[in-house]
């Protein structure tokens, strides 16, 4: 267990945080200004076993009881996990007669055009278990044929006998009239109060069939097991005199109540990443920068997120599941408030490999913990991105996860020698080179395309990274963005819980509503859009108590014929005809930014309209400037290959505990702790700040 | 040293153009107005050198463009000369033989300039969903009934967009909003494209492509080679029948493998037809190209260096080389089947690496009407849903349910069909038991049931095949159920041309099932 001074807090308050990780539960406990960190190994069987256990050694250790915890925020990757691993509910799904096989058939697509032998993601619902009720609404939400509810409850009997947990109902158009989706749902209560149901004019209330019915699907697939583990872990705090409410992180990085993540635990997934972003917008304020490519490389993959002015991007809907090397469309989509980011399979184990063209590749797949890249010397044979940085002088072998893990050069020279170096004609370190150089080219590519997906630029903005891969190659990707400014901050491998601390309370409604922005009705509007806010208002005051709500509105908007809307705020009211023409500029500048010319004269239609109810977020202090400079000492030296110069160096080795606020680096240098090491290339210098916090400045930048 | 170096830095450059492109297609899909752009992916970019040469392109939905495109632009570079083109200037045509084969297909080429000199061109190609004449179906007797013909024109003169070209357009379509959106959002996808090879110049410090473009097609056709070089050597034919318009059609083809690459010649094909089935000579590459390459070169990307070891010949005239004016609208019924004809050809040589047959060609339900009565003419809304059967069984696997192959768009969600065109869907679900039994079986069809939902005939201009010749089976497994169109407890409709479904009827649409691969009492779990 760790102990550092929490430099921000000013308050006695104590406050708990929990990550669930597929491998380690990340605990964070800051009381007062005091932060306290700890790993343990997650309990997969029964999660809050560890929770619990870590949580009672971490108070244990700070002299606070369970009693005075003033606030308890929880994110997990169960959800995910169970979906990944298959391991939810038995789940039955209630479709409209003639739609029986709309997941099976999803798109119609195949996720590579040239691989004949692609094999598709299985339904979570299997044929036999896929029912349909005669019922049929229309595209404006007329019923064109009643729902036959005697087949509903003829179904009731069917469910049982199959022993089906959690069901799921998705009618064609239910988004525009949701009246027989309710109905369905009250029969199922009322006879078969056992079984959880999911509607999906609840759970995802938008046009497109097969992406409704997937994201109440994956919901309805988890929610009993959710729901169990949440009421269990509720149960254990209090038993343990814990009376305050328990928040869950959702994958849109704000917090829900504990009763609205139990009934949408879909909302869940991804909650780790999306607390590592939060945590990345406060770091970044608390430092003045407003534009930030936050950069989080784990052993897996890597992960990239724009966040501006603290705020990161948001998106409606995501990939789960991909089962077929990360690539798009092999997963299954789900539609919720998600965070945006882009992930790639390159992290520390991914494996390097020579294809036909005499190209490297490296990733998507990835060597893990079990076996581990090759130096780790537990059998595995492929020569990984890690290796490659051990070849090149970045990572102390002896000092490897904080010296955990032995690293083993020899068998990474022998692994990179074999699969790389041998087949291209080249020495060792060339190879290491080119491996190094292409993940660094795959994320600043992945990096550059989503961000120009969003019409942002990536140059002018500050890196923030963490993970244990991301301080290895921050400043080659950097480099290669255009990027001057890295920040790598302290604790950064319980980044994510860190940031569950500072997310808000909100809910986040998306409603499909079709309108011609020339006729658009002002009435049917805003009670439209006040429906929507009560909704939105109930789930976010769960969550957030007494405490002041605010309410955002957008709009969803494209030329009439597209389809692909862009949003656009709803700033004033949409009352009068300059309300519709402040919302056409709007939507023109926008679109213009996005796409380089609006079109002239077109009709604009709106698709979807979205509230989002949230508490504010208090500002974090700015943290002080420096005023003392130091040149900091180093402890040795190191031979380092630099992939700007494509030359090998001697430089100099700093150890990070032993650097003070002020400190400076010249690069090029190696930083060591034990979570991790940081190159500072030769185009970099480096410096601590009052925080604690390395920050790496292009020398062509400095000020 | 230092060439291994210039090495990684050429594999990054490489990695960086087809990112290019990708962003440019993405552009695209997101701009675009028509639905089976949109909503089913039907398009196409790429970028190609000062010669024409192709460097990258981006995986999307449409092999049909995969050769095409590469070969229209240098129908540019000749038509324009690179001596005239300016920045700001877009090219545009649908002429089927410099294009992609229909005058549906909208090309638009764009120069691209760095420090003054033209560094590249940017192209890219989308469906348009009606361009006037008889509408989007087979019935055209030739060309000219199809629709409106755009020869090589100057859509924008320095920046400065072509009136009178927008005006043209948009008087001979039914879509007109769609259509002139379409155009914007083409010509806006190159520009974003040649933005990023601009910065991508300054940041790599290149003056030209050049050394890079031959790189990029050395090694990839040196893989493509290296990847022939280790099939077996010979001449091996094959013959399918397919339905045709009024008489059944024979694709006959010899696939000979040798050291210097594979040829494909489609000797002994049948004659062109009277309607619009017909195949200009660069969509029968694409496609025969495309299927060559799933099975020899899956993972080496498409570029001017390896598509050239693949080639491919058929007599002029015969439906798979119809000079203009030959109807050619729904030329994808004839073309998409051309990766089986030649698969029958392969799983002579290398039988465990190849599918069955599948139903292949897209069952796009192509549909139009009134969208009330008396109002907007008789066609107030024209609208193609793609749809699917199944694909063929594959050597390690079952085929693939509703699934689109070769072709690679998607289906169109009912709920999106609805908000286009006043029809009620009641029914789009799986054909249980139409793949073919086998070792491996095919893949399911669907049935699809269609009624109007406003009390008024719509029309269905059909433009379906394997219906009298389901896909066959092979090495034992049986064929796939063939396709059926008819109204629901009443007549059988014809698999091609335009027909009335009378409101009240329900058309109903099964497309075919995918053939099975070994014997069915193997059955592979």
């Amino acid at each position: 267990m760790k102990t550092q001074k929490h430099p921000s807090g000013s308050t006695k308050s104590a406050r708990l945080a929990v990550d669930i990780g597929g491998t380690f539960t990340d605990i964070v406990l800051e009381v007062g200004v005091k932060r306290h960190t700890q790993k343990i190994l997650t309990t997969p069987k029964a999660p809050e076993s560890a929770v619990i256990e870590g949580t009672t050694q971490i108070l244990a250790q700070s002299g606070v009881t369970f009693a005075s915890i003033d606030a308890f925020v929880h994110g997990t990757t169960l959800a995910t996990n169970a979906i990944i691993e298959r391991k939810g509910a038995k789940t039955a799904l209630i479709a409209t007669d003639g739609f029986r096989d709309v997941l099976e058939i999803a798109d119609e697509g195949r996720f590579d055009q040239y691989d004949i032998n692609i094999v598709k993601t299985a339904p979570l619902v299997p044929r036999e278990l896929r029912f349909t009720v005669p019922e049929r609404m229309d595209v404006m939400g007329a019923i064109r044929r009643p729902l036959d509810e005697s087949a509903v409850v003829a179904l009731c009997q069917r469910l049982r006998e199959e022993g089906v947990e959690s069901v799921a109902v998705a009618l064609i158009h239910c988004y525009a009239n949701a009246s027989h989706e309710q109905r369905i749902g009250d029969i199922l209560s009322r006879l078969c109060p056992e079984i959880s149901v999911t509607l999906s004019s609840e759970v995802c209330p938008e046009a497109r069939e097969f992406e409704r019915t997937s994201t109440a699907v994956a919901n309805a697939y988890v929610r009993p097991l959710m729901s169990g583990y949440l009421l269990r872990l509720q149960a254990e705090m209090h038993k343990r005199g814990y009376t305050s409410p328990i928040h869950l992180m959702t994958s849109g990085g704000s917090l829900a109540s504990l009763e609205t993540a139990a009934k949408f635990p879909i909302r869940l997934v991804e909650s780790g990443p999306a607390g590592g972003a939060i945590l990345a917008g406060r770091l970044a304020k608390a430092r003045g920068e407003d534009r930030i490519l936050s950069f989080d490389m784990g052993g897996t993959t890597a992960k990239i997120c724009l966040i501006d002015n603290g705020l990161p991007r948001t998106a409606r809907a995501f990939e789960m599941d991909r089962q077929s090397r990360f690539m798009k469309g092999s997963g299954s989509p789900i539609r919720i408030p998600v965070i945006e980011m882009v992930e790639i399979g390159a992290g520390g184990g991914s494996i390097a490999r020579v294809d036909a063209l005499r190209r490297i590749l490296v990733g998507p797949d990835s060597a893990g913990a079990e076996p581990g890249p090759a130096c780790y010397n537990r059998g595995g044979a492929k020569p990984t991105v890690t290796d490659a940085d051990l070849m090149l002088g970045k990572i102390d072998p002896e000092n490897f996860a904080g010296g955990s893990i032995k690293l083993q050069s020899d068998l990474a020279h022998a692994a990179i020698s074999e699969h790389i170096a041998t087949p291209l004609q080249q020495d060792v370190q060339t190879a290491a080179y080119g491996v190094a150089e292409i993940v660094d080219e795959n994320m600043s590519n992945a990096a550059r395309v989503h961000a120009v997906e969003r019409g942002a630029a990536v140059a002018d903005r500050t890196m923030i990274a963490f993970g244990g891969a991301a301080p290895l190659h921050a400043c080659r990707l950097a480099e290669k963005l255009g990027i001057q400014r890295i920040i790598i901050p302290v604790d950064a491998g319980v980044g994510s819980a860190i940031g569950f601390l500072e997310a808000p309370a909100a809910y986040e409604l998306v409603r499909s509503r079709y309108m011609r922005l020339d006729a658009l009705d002002p009435a049917v509007v805003s009670q439209l859009l006040d429906e929507m806010e009560r909704e939105a208002t109930m789930h976010c005051r769960s969550a957030a108590g007494e405490q002041t709500l605010t309410a955002r509105k957008s709009v969803f908007m494209r030329y009439a014929g597209q389809g692909h809307e862009i949003a656009i705020a709803l700033l004033g009211h949409l009352g009068d005809a300059s309300g519709t023409a402040t919302l056409r500029n709007d939507f023109e500048h926008e679109y213009a930014k996005l796409f380089s010319r609006h079109i002239p004269g077109a009709a604009i239609e709106i698709m979807s309209w979205m509230v989002h109810v949230s508490t504010a977020v208090a500002s974090p202090c700015v943290i002080p400037k420096c005023t003392t400079e130091l040149a900091a000492v180093p402890k040795g030296k190191r031979q380092v290959f630099d992939a700007y110069q494509g030359l090998s160096l001697e430089v100099p080795l700093y150890e990070r505990l032993a650097l003070k606020p002020g400190m400076r680096i010249v690069g090029p240098a190696v930083v060591v702790e034990a979570g991790t090491s940081t190159y500072v290339s030769s185009t970099f210098d480096a410096a601590l700040d009052a925080e604690f916090a390395l920050v790496l400045t292009a020398k062509s930048a400095a000020r | 040293m230092t060439i291994v170096h210039g090495d990684i830095e050429r594999q990054i450059m490489w990695n960086r153009l087809i990112a290019i492109v990708e962003e440019q297609a993405q552009t695209l899909l997101r701009t675009a107005f028509s639905p089976i752009v949109r909503e089913a992916g039907d398009l196409s970019a790429g970028v190609f050198d000062a010669q024409g040469r192709m460097l990258a392109q981006a995986v999307t939905g449409t092999p049909g463009h995969v050769n095409s495109m590469a070969e229209s632009v240098k129908h540019f570079i000749q038509h324009f000369g690179l001596g005239s083109m300016k920045p700001g200037d877009a090219y545009i045509t649908n002429d089927p033989w410099m294009g992609t084969g229909h005058l549906n297909d909208f090309v638009v080429t764009t120069p691209c300039f760095y420090k003054g000199k033209l560094i590249g061109l940017f192209s890219c190609t989308s469906h348009i969903i009606d361009i006037g004449g008889i509408g989007f179906g087979p019935d055209g007797t030739d060309v000219f009934m199809e629709g409106l013909y755009i020869p090589f024109l100057k859509i924008f003169d320095e920046g400065r967009i072509n009136d009178s070209l927008i005006a043209i357009i948009k008087a001979n379509t039914r879509l007109p909003i769609d259509t002139i959106g379409d155009v914007y959002s083409l010509t806006a996808c190159n520009d974003v494209g040649c933005r990023r090879l601009v910065e991508m110049m300054g940041e790599f410090q290149l003056d030209a492509l050049d050394d890079l473009a031959a790189h990029i097609c050395a090694r990839s056709q040196a893989a493509v080679l290296s990847a022939i070089a280790k099939l077996p050597k010979g001449s091996w034919t094959n013959q399918m029948i397919t339905d045709g318009y009024d008489d059944p059609i024979t694709l006959a083809a010899t696939t000979t493998i040798s050291e210097t690459g594979i040829h494909v010649d489609y000797a002994g094909t049948s004659a062109m037809a009277s309607r619009g089935i017909n195949v200009p000579l660069a969509y029968t590459t694409a496609y025969t190209v495309f299927g060559l390459s799933c099975i020899v070169a899956a993972q080496i990307p498409n570029n001017a260096g390896s598509l050239a070891p693949l080639t491919v010949s058929a007599p002029r005239s015969s439906i798979l080389n119809a000079p203009k004016p030959a109807a050619v609208c729904a030329r994808h019924i004839v073309g998409q089947m051309l990766p089986d004809v030649v698969f029958g050809c392969l799983a002579k040589a290398i039988p465990d690496k190849v599918p069955a047959e599948g139903t292949s060609c897209l069952w796009n339900l192509n549909v139009r009407g009134a969208v009330r009565a008396g109002a907007d003419g008789n066609y107030g809304f024209t609208m193609a849903v793609t749809s699917n059967g199944g694909t063929g069984a594959r050597p390690t696997a079952n085929g693939l349910s509703a699934t689109a192959y070769p072709s690679g768009v998607k289906g169109t969600p009912v709920e999106i069909a609805e908000s286009i065109a006043p029809l009620i869907f009641w029914r789009k679900e799986l054909r249980e038991g139409s793949g073919g039994a086998g070792r491996t079986s095919g893949g399911d069809g669907q049935i699809i049931e269609i009624e109007s939902g406003i009390d008024l005939p719509f029309e269905l201009l059909a433009a379906f095949d394997r219906i009298d010749h389901p896909p066959r089976g092979r090495a034992g497994g049986l064929d796939g159920a063939p396709g059926v169109v008819a109204i629901k407890g009443g007549r059988i409709l014809k698999g091609k041309g335009a027909q009335t479904i009378n409101a009240g009827e329900r058309l109903i649409v099964m497309t075919p099932g995918g053939g099975g691969l070994g014997d069915p009492a193997q059955r592979h779990k």
